[in-house]
């Protein structure tokens, strides 16, 4: 039996040695709470300038995360206080309109930053653009700031723009993964409606099925996709999707509403290799 | 009932459908060692057999125990009393060296050379379990090596030529020993066309290229300690793939081992106990494969499939005795890296590559002892035992390989660990020629890489993807054994029979909710097990030596195998049969063989097969030695197939026909 347990006792060794070292990236709490944002764009008024943030440095069609912060150009702090609101706004050659937007608010408590959520569901072009209205009160004082900004197309589509077959007109934003991954992967999606040309609440209680394919090899699916129903708490609507390969996914979706019957969206078959409405997703 | 396949071993002019000179192992007293002597001699190329330079696969495939799943050409998988490669285990010289090709287009056979090999020992289930876990059995191939004979230089050319897929053949092999040093190197190098099956019919892509060289090197000092260190460098470029979607563009293998043997001088250590030999060996081997589908004329999408196995390992043997017992114990370990990955490359070149792991990054680490007594009962029977241990541990290390199977499998952890234990016991009787055996084991095997850890690997056979599952349990079997023989000057006769029940066998079940991701395959299956399968074979060889200058070989081999709804499993050979007379008369000898099988009527749909009709085979060889000046000379012709029949067997994937007629010419001289 001496040979057995030292044979045990290698094994425990060797797998030690060989297995445990498994990568601890525990992130620090950072102070810094612009880490991971870039400035795109600073709006400037009188008294304040507006420092607009996203992850990316840009805006672009679709579902935008916005952080922003005010300086008192006076004084050059940052103020902490701000009740802010906004108002995107489309100038196209015959109409105005808005689109799909969260309330803006603070990150922290004790820091700069404040934050919410645009969707721009097209983009500008040579003739029509894009401007954004802040408007803040600071102890009682309001304030306001708009400039134009840039919202480029998307290379890949991430917001589709409908009219269901109860002749409502809706918009679906892909709000995440930012980062899509080779597995199960949770994915994040806002159902809005259009109510006038400046009002687009968020849907309640309807159903986003998913169905994500390969149209380049073809049209394979991907096993395991949870549908996407609407969370409590941020209003959202959250799922699952495995994406099995690195490439350009097309993630087909099916609008139902709360009795089931779909809105928009087709189911794929050999007949139907895609659904009128869809995302892309290439990575 | 150790069998031992000395077909690389025999002067002994038998010719390609004659079956193995199998013998059973001088259990009875194993020779003591007295001091170093390495086993296995040197035999010239040529004395080995009329067609010398024979594939590895032709000559394993004459052994009742042994067939070959045949893809093309080149590199088929051996099957041992039917059961494929996850089933079985394959060694060189107890190392373990794992394929890289998720389709198992690269058996270990395929790596070496029938230049590097002095012979290669088949053994049937548990018993074959010394170098590792198995179900079916074991072949250990033994490195050829000149030993401390003294012979000074011997140098020696291999030449062939077959007309039927134009394949050269051109080797050498250099050796130089005296009593305390030898050096074994060889080099050999085949290249072959596409071959033709019967009726003229060019089968496309069935060519092939390989080289290998090898070298091995030992030294002995203290005239009982010997160091000893061996090398083979594998390479086959261009080897076609006829009845697989894909091509091989490279199979590489570099395989490599540092050998410590000793014999201990004080025989005693006690009165009784003696101890015999210790032999230490460590070794690394790692081989590269690269399919390639960019010379096939239709793919619906290009694809890259490359695959990696690195394995480090090592054996520590001793051999000893003990009053009447003669035992053995050998501890062992691995530790492989398998890695296969395949990219997709999209009709749009601005599209982003599809890229997946196939084998996502798995290690394995296994610890073995193993531990043998064969206890002589008296000088015509004897009982062994022996039974083993033996921890498996997988890894998956790649993270992205592990969230793909995630998606599969979402409580899935990285590691898997199990025991995988053996036991055995056979009993043996040799009296005046007649023999018998009986045996019983039990053995545990785990799920291969592609069967636990496998993502979407499509089996052109079934046209299914394959998912591994990692939450299969161990295989594990029960066997029982038995022979029978009788053997006298002018015959020899052996029956012998295996009979395997393996409860939760694994295999791939469809699952019709899953979308398959090849283009063209009917779907997904997942790796899961049956509650038990069955599976039996026997096969019985028959010698008879007519008159002094003309011997008649046969041999007939049967097979049945059912899983637990009694379908039939796949790769269950039918009825197969070969016979042969071989004539001699001072240094010519001539062969003439049939060799066929019954139709194949216990096939299986479930898995791809359909009914394989009858076929038969007629063949001749001849061989003249001579010698001129100094030089041994052997010309070694024949005609394979001479009828030109077009025929498939059970095991040609996708009933890919088999190679039509053939004229064979095989030149070796050395001096
Ligand atoms: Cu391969």
């Amino acid at each position: 039996m001496k040979f057995q347990l030292k044979n045990i006792l290698a094994v425990v060794a060797i797998a030690f040695a060989l297995f445990s070292c498994s990568d601890n990236k525990d992130t620090t709490p950072t102070i810094n709470e612009l880490d991971g944002l870039t400035k795109f764009k600073e709006i400037t008024n009188t008294s304040h300038t507006i420092e607009l943030y996203t992850h990316a440095g840009a805006l672009e069609q679709g579902y935008n995360e916005i952080s922003l912060r005010i300086k008192d150009n006076a004084s050059g702090q940052y103020v902490k206080n701000a009740t802010i609101s906004w108002v995107p706004m489309m100038h196209m050659m015959t109409m105005t309109h808005s689109c799909p937007k969260s309330e803006v608010e603070k990150t922290t408590t004790e820091g700069t930053l404040y934050e919410g959520n645009i969707v721009f569901q097209m983009a500008q072009n040579a003739t029509e653009y894009w401007d954004l209205k802040v408007d803040y009160t600071i102890n009682g004082t309001a304030y306001t700031a708009t400039s134009v900004i840039d919202v480029p197309a998307s290379v890949k589509q991430r917001v589709t723009t409908f009219t269901g077959s109860d002749n409502v007109k809706y918009i679906l934003a892909f709000a995440e993964p930012h980062h899509p991954k080779v597995a199960l992967n949770d994915i994040t999606v806002g159902v809005y409606k259009m109510e006038s040309m400046m009002s687009f609440p968020i849907v309640d209680n309807f159903k986003v099925k998913i169905d994500p394919r390969m149209p380049s090899m073809g049209n394979h699916g991907s096993p395991n996709n949870v549908d996407l129903t609407q969370s409590t708490s941020d209003k959202l609507y959250h799922g699952k999707f495995s994406l099995t390969m690195t490439g350009l996914w097309k993630i087909n979706l099916q609008l139902l509403n709360t009795s089931d019957v779909v809105l928009k969206g087709e189911a794929i078959t050999d007949l139907v290799p895609a659904s009128s409405i869809y995302f892309e997703i290439e990575f | 009932m150790k069998i031992k396949l000395q077909a690389f071993l025999m002067l002994f002019f038998i010719s390609i459908p004659l079956f193995a000179q199998e013998q059973t192992k001088d259990s009875l007293v194993p020779k003591t060692l007295q001091e170093v002597i390495v086993i296995g001699n040197k035999a010239q190329l040529y004395q080995k057999q009329s067609k010398s330079l024979a594939t590895i696969d032709d000559y394993l495939q004459k052994s009742g125990k042994v067939e070959m799943i045949k893809r093309g050409g080149y590199a088929w998988e051996p099957i041992i009393n039917s059961m494929a490669t996850e089933r079985t285990l394959i060694t060189i010289d107890g190392m373990r060296v794992f394929g890289a090709c998720t389709d198992k287009m690269d058996p270990i056979t395929s790596y070496v050379e029938v230049s590097n090999l002095s012979e290669a020992t088949v053994t049937s289930g548990q018993q074959g379990g010394c170098h590792g876990a198995t179900i079916g059995g074991s072949i250990d191939l033994k490195r050829n090596r000149s030993g401390f004979l003294n012979s000074g230089w011997d140098t020696s050319i291999n030449s062939g030529f077959e007309t039927n897929s134009n394949q050269k053949i051109i080797g050498t092999a250099l050796n130089y020993a005296e009593s305390s040093f030898y050096v074994d190197t060889d080099l050999m190098f085949r290249d072959a066309d596409n071959y033709t099956a019967g009726n003229n019919q060019e089968v496309l892509f069935s060519q092939f290229k390989k080289f290998n060289v090898s070298g091995t090197s030992g030294f002995s000092f203290d005239k009982n300690k010997l160091v000893e260190a061996s090398v083979i460098f594998d390479k086959a470029t261009n080897v076609g793939y006829p009845a697989l979607p894909m091509d091989v563009s490279l199979a590489e293998a570099l395989i490599t081992s540092l050998k410590f043997e000793f014999v201990p001088k004080a025989e005693k250590i006690t009165s009784e106990l003696t101890l015999t030999n210790w032999e230490t060996k460590i070794y690394y081997n790692t081989v590269t494969h690269r399919m390639d589908d960019t010379k096939r004329p239709f793919v619906p999408i290009h694809m890259d499939m490359p695959g990696w196995s690195d394995t480090y390992g090592y054996y520590s043997k001793i051999k000893g005795v003990f009053k009447n017992h003669h035992f053995l114990a050998d501890l062992n370990s691995f530790y492989n890296r398998s890695v296969a990955e395949m990219t997709m490359f999209p009709s749009d070149p601005n599209e982003s590559l599809m890229f997946m792991f196939t084998w996502p990054d798995v290690r394995t680490l296994y610890n073995a002892l193993f531990l043998e007594d064969n206890i002589v009962l008296n000088c015509h029977s004897s009982l062994k035992f022996s039974t083993s241990i033996a921890h498996h541990f997988n890894k998956v290390s790649s993270q992205l390989g592990l969230e793909s199977l995630q998606i599969f499998y979402p409580n899935m952890k990285g590691t898997k660990s199990s025991i995988l234990k053996s036991i055995t016991a056979n009993y043996s009787y040799d009296l005046n020629g007649f023999q018998y055996g009986l045996g019983l084991g039990y053995g545990e095997r785990a799920p291969s890489v592609s069967e636990g850890f496998g993502f979407y690997l499509f089996n052109s056979f079934d046209r299914y993807d394959y998912i591994g599952n990692p939450e299969l349990k161990n295989e594990k079997s029960v066997e029982g054994n038995a022979f029978l023989g009788y053997k006298n000057k002018k015959m020899s006769t052996k029956i012998s029979s295996s009979y395997f029940h393996i409860s939760d066998y694994i295999v791939g079940k469809p699952d019709a909710t899953l979308i398959p991701m090849t283009i063209g395959a009917s779907g997904i299956k997942i790796y899961t097990a049956l509650d038990y399968a069955t599976i039996f074979n026997t096969d019985l060889n028959v010698d008879y030596q007519l008159n002094t200058e003309i011997k008649w070989s046969g041999q007939l081999v049967y097979s049945y195998g059912k899983d637990h709804e009694n379908k039939n499993l796949p790769f269950i050979s039918p009825l197969r049969y070969s016979s042969s007379f071989i004539f001699k008369r001072n240094k010519f000898s001539y062969e003439i063989a049939v060799h066929g099988n019954a139709t194949q009527t216990q096939y299986s749909p479930f898995y791809g097969e359909d009914r394989t009709p009858d076929y038969a085979i007629l063949n001749f060889a001849s061989s003249y030695s001579f010698r001129w000046d100094k030089s041994k000379w052997n010309v070694g012709a024949g005609v394979e197939n001479i009828l030109d029949t077009y025929y498939s067997t059970f095991s040609d994937w996708n009933n890919i026909p088999r190679k039509g007629r053939n004229f064979f010419l095989n030149v070796s001289f050395g001096f």
